[in-house]
């Protein structure tokens, strides 16, 4: 089972430059412990640590087929073999003092 | 250094006046690699406020996609302050993931919604680390061939 999976410039340095790779798994969950597997640390650059929880990090967004995961399931959401997983961190920023969770 | 035209320096203040006092934010693509602003997109800020700007999930996939059909990158990542200086702040700074863009800050503090002179500034930020940049403000349209 392979799914195209698109990595945006700021975590091409886990995937030797690579602007998409292939990765596997079921749901969301594991695809990302595949890609984390083949390119170590890029899982920590997408999840963190919620509530005991882990879950995609607040300022990364991840599509499948062209649909935000958040509205079909995040962490949970399946995955078939073909589909495209595009990952793209926000776009966000102004000049609240509030320093918030960075994929850092 | 940021070079950029006229008419796009005029469109991105003009955008940050109107959105005034809602931080105004937008992009300017360029061909992959060419460090050249030529495609001027305004953005519509998602989160409505004076102290934070995030592009909409949706439209952001769409702009991405747009850039990747074009072979374009952001080039120009601008947003507005509206009550402070035109200076990124620890959230900008933390949340800039664009290493190869020039981000661009303007601040609408001291005219608001009216004519008048605006603070319009450029960065670098890579690794947390801000670096300010010159802007040379070209008069021709840089992406048309010279007549």
């Amino acid at each position: 089972m392979a799914i195209e999976v698109r990595i945006p410039t700021i975590l091409r340095t886990y995937t030797n430059g690579e602007k998409a790779v292939n990765a596997e798994g079921a749901n969301l969950s594991a695809l990302i412990d595949d890609l984390d597997a083949n390119h170590p640390g890029i899982g920590e650059r997408l999840l963190e640590d919620k509530d005991g929880k882990s879950d995609l990090r607040r300022f990364v967004n991840v599509y499948i087929n062209d649909e935000d995961v958040r509205f079909i399931g995040g962490l949970e959401a399946a995955l078939s073999d073909g589909d495209q997983v595009v990952v793209l961190p926000a776009v966000a920023g102004g000049a609240s003092s509030w320093a918030p969770s960075v994929a850092r | 250094m940021l070079t950029i035209d006229q008419t796009t320096y005029d469109a991105i203040v003009a955008h940050a006046k109107r959105d005034h006092p809602d931080e105004a934010c937008g992009i300017v693509a360029g061909p992959e690699g060419s460090d050249r602003p030529t495609r001027f997109v305004e953005m519509v800020n998602a989160a409505g406020s004076p102290t934070f700007y995030e592009f909409d999930s949706t439209e952001l996939l769409a702009l991405y996609k747009e850039m990747w059909d074009n072979d374009e990158e952001p080039v120009v990542v601008y947003h507005s302050h509206t009550a402070t200086e035109a200076y990124p702040s620890r959230t900008d700074i933390g949340l800039a993931s664009e290493p190869n863009a020039h981000y661009v800050l303007v601040s609408t503090r001291e005219h608001g919604n009216n004519d008048g002179p605006v603070e319009f500034r450029s960065y670098r930020i890579i690794d947390g680390e801000v670096t300010e940049e010159e802007v040379t403000v070209t008069t021709t349209d840089t992406t048309s061939p010279t007549s």
